[in-house]
């Protein structure tokens, strides 16, 4: 299952939004998601989903990458549909003891589900045209006034970047240990759920001790490599904004100026 | 006076107990005397436990020593403040591909190290399209490190290594978990650069095979260097080496005991045409 999770995994292709600064992008990431709360209509959805399918569209990113994403959150999604569904009180549409559905339940449902689709698609859309080190970029420049608070912005971004590296290769190795385990005789599918947690504990073991002895590894390498952190630190791709990132920021500020607009109309 | 030298030097591991004090020392480097020359080829054996990787981490001052001194380019590697300075001069690739490599896209790792030395944007690039190209990974500058294989891995890191310009550089087991032909793909690598760049080469391993065509070796032991000279030298020694459990090139081994047999051919044959050649005369 994990192995499904697009986030932060990136899909080389020649697009406008692989071009985009990454400050672009994580703006509007965030005027998206923004939006998807702003609309509570239908229309107002109606209009969310022409800006994802044309985002979509031109990111030329297989629309079957960017649904994998939604595996993921399946449960989460069933879970608050059901419980929107059933706990919501309302008109009743059908009833079965004490469990009742509710047109209002229904509705509230729906609004839900589209919204954490639309919250996932939305950010899978942007890392899947950033690369993670651009990502990281991107927030480091944009969170960069946090350093005159003493937050350690460049280390943060350094880890973030370094965490999304390993994220495939530490999945190789727990589908290694898996497989080893396995081959001994350990049973990962058996038993109720505290049983399946308990026998977690020899693949999560080795799993981290080989995590540490990576970390270690690699915190040398960096050393050799004269990383001595953030300070007097060059940058190999420094962020610029172009002329398309300004009529991105035009388009993004006519998308939030629609969803404010509707929100006041109250469509 | 050498590009690396080493005097004396002498490193302990310390084991601490749970309040922090020293419970245990262990000895992994003792009284060890190098003086690498620029430009040279050295290949230094071991096998396991024998402190030749410990050796490594001192050569580019990832490691201080205990005792002695070490001088990377006439500097002092334990009277220097700012430790990256050495290690720009001294590059290291480790044993491990992918834990070395820090960058998602290729070009970014190669990078990686100027841009921690503070290169301007401009020069960081030629930089990293030169190193690529000398370690002929060029096609791959887009790619994920992930999706390489171990050798091209192993290059990328040569390559990153190489952007910092550094006057020496050194390997630590670089093939030890690669298959045969990625170990042929690296170690072409690193023969070429010596040869062209003339880069100083410190090879650290434990396969025999790789260090046929380094200038000099070293066999360390214990954490002392035990034997010194050409391949050609330390290779007659068939019976010392086995001694230091390494295993001689087959060709080798087998001239050696073609001779114990009374066939007259020179001890220290390193390869194939060699031999033919010495048996056909």
């Amino acid at each position: 299952m994990i192995r499904d999770i697009t986030l932060g995994q990136y899909y080389p292709a020649d697009s406008i939004l692989h071009r985009l600064d990454p400050r672009t992008k994580l703006s509007g990431t965030l005027a998206f998601i923004i939006s998807v709360f702003l609309f509570h209509t239908f229309p107002g959805y109606a209009v969310a989903t022409v800006f994802l399918a044309v985002m979509i569209k031109i990111s030329k990113v297989p629309v079957k990458f960017i649904f994998k994403g939604l595996k993921a959150i399946l449960m989460i999604l069933m879970i608050t549909v059901v419980f929107n569904m059933v706990l919501t009180p309302g008109q009743i549409l059908w009833k079965w003891g004490f469990l009742k559905i509710t047109r209002e339940g229904v509705d509230l449902a729906v609004r839900m589900a589209i919204r954490l689709i639309y919250l996932v698609i939305g950010s899978s859309i942007m890392t899947l045209t950033t690369t993670p080190n651009q990502l990281t970029d991107g927030l480091e420049k944009s969170l960069r006034p946090l350093n005159k608070i003493h937050v350690p912005v460049h280390e943060i971004s350094m880890m973030m970047s370094i965490a999304l590296r390993f994220i495939p290769i530490l999945l190789e190795e727990t589908d290694k240990i898996m497989k080893a385990q396995i081959a001994r005789g350990a049973a990962f599918e058996n038993g109720n759920l505290i049983q399946k947690a308990k026998n977690m504990i020899p693949l999560l073991v080795p799993l981290f001790i080989s995590a540490f002895r990576r970390a270690n590894d690699l915190a040398m390498a960096m050393e050799a490599r004269c990383y001595h952190g953030g300070d007097h630190r060059t940058q190999m791709k420094p962020l610029k904004y172009a002329a398309r990132d300004r009529i991105a920021y035009c388009i993004l500020a006519g998308y939030l100026a629609i969803g404010i607009a509707f929100r006041v109309m109250g469509i | 006076m050498g590009i690396i030298k080493a005097f004396k030097l002498g490193f302990d591991y310390l084991k601490y107990d749970e309040d922090g004090n020293v419970q245990d020392t262990q000895r992994a480097v003792n009284d060890v005397n190098l003086d690498i020359e620029a430009g040279e080829f050295v290949a230094i054996l071991g096998h396991n436990g024998s402190g030749k990787s410990t050796l490594a981490k001192h050569l580019n001052a990832l490691l201080l020593p205990t005792e002695g001194t070490l001088w990377i380019d006439d500097t002092v590697t334990s009277q220097e403040p700012e430790l990256w300075k050495l290690r720009q001069k001294a590059g290291m690739v480790f044993q491990n591909p992918d834990n070395q490599i820090i960058g998602t896209v290729v070009e970014e790792d190669v990078g990686f190290g100027p841009e921690n030395m503070g290169v301007p944007t401009e020069k960081i690039w030629k930089r990293v399209d030169e190193s690529l190209q000398k370690t002929g990974m060029t096609a791959y500058r887009h790619h994920s490190p992930n999706k390489l294989s171990g050798g091209q891995k192993q290059r990328v890191a040569i390559a990153g290594v190489m952007a910092m310009r550094p006057k020496c550089i050194v390997l630590d087991e670089p093939t030890a978990m690669l298959d045969p032909n990625g170990r042929r793909e690296v170690l072409e690598a690193v023969k070429e650069l010596n040869r062209q760049e003339s880069v100083t080469v410190i090879l650290i391993t434990h396969y025999m095979e790789e260090v046929i065509h380094a200038d000099r070796v070293y066999v360390m032991d214990g954490g002392s260097i035990v034997m010194e000279g050409t391949p050609k030298e330390i290779f007659s020694k068939v019976d010392t080496l086995k001694h230091y459990r390494l295993d001689v090139p087959q060709v080798t081994l087998l001239a050696h005991e073609l001779r114990k047999s009374g066939v007259d051919i020179p001890e220290g044959i390193l390869t194939t045409e060699e031999l033919v050649s010495a048996l056909c005369q």
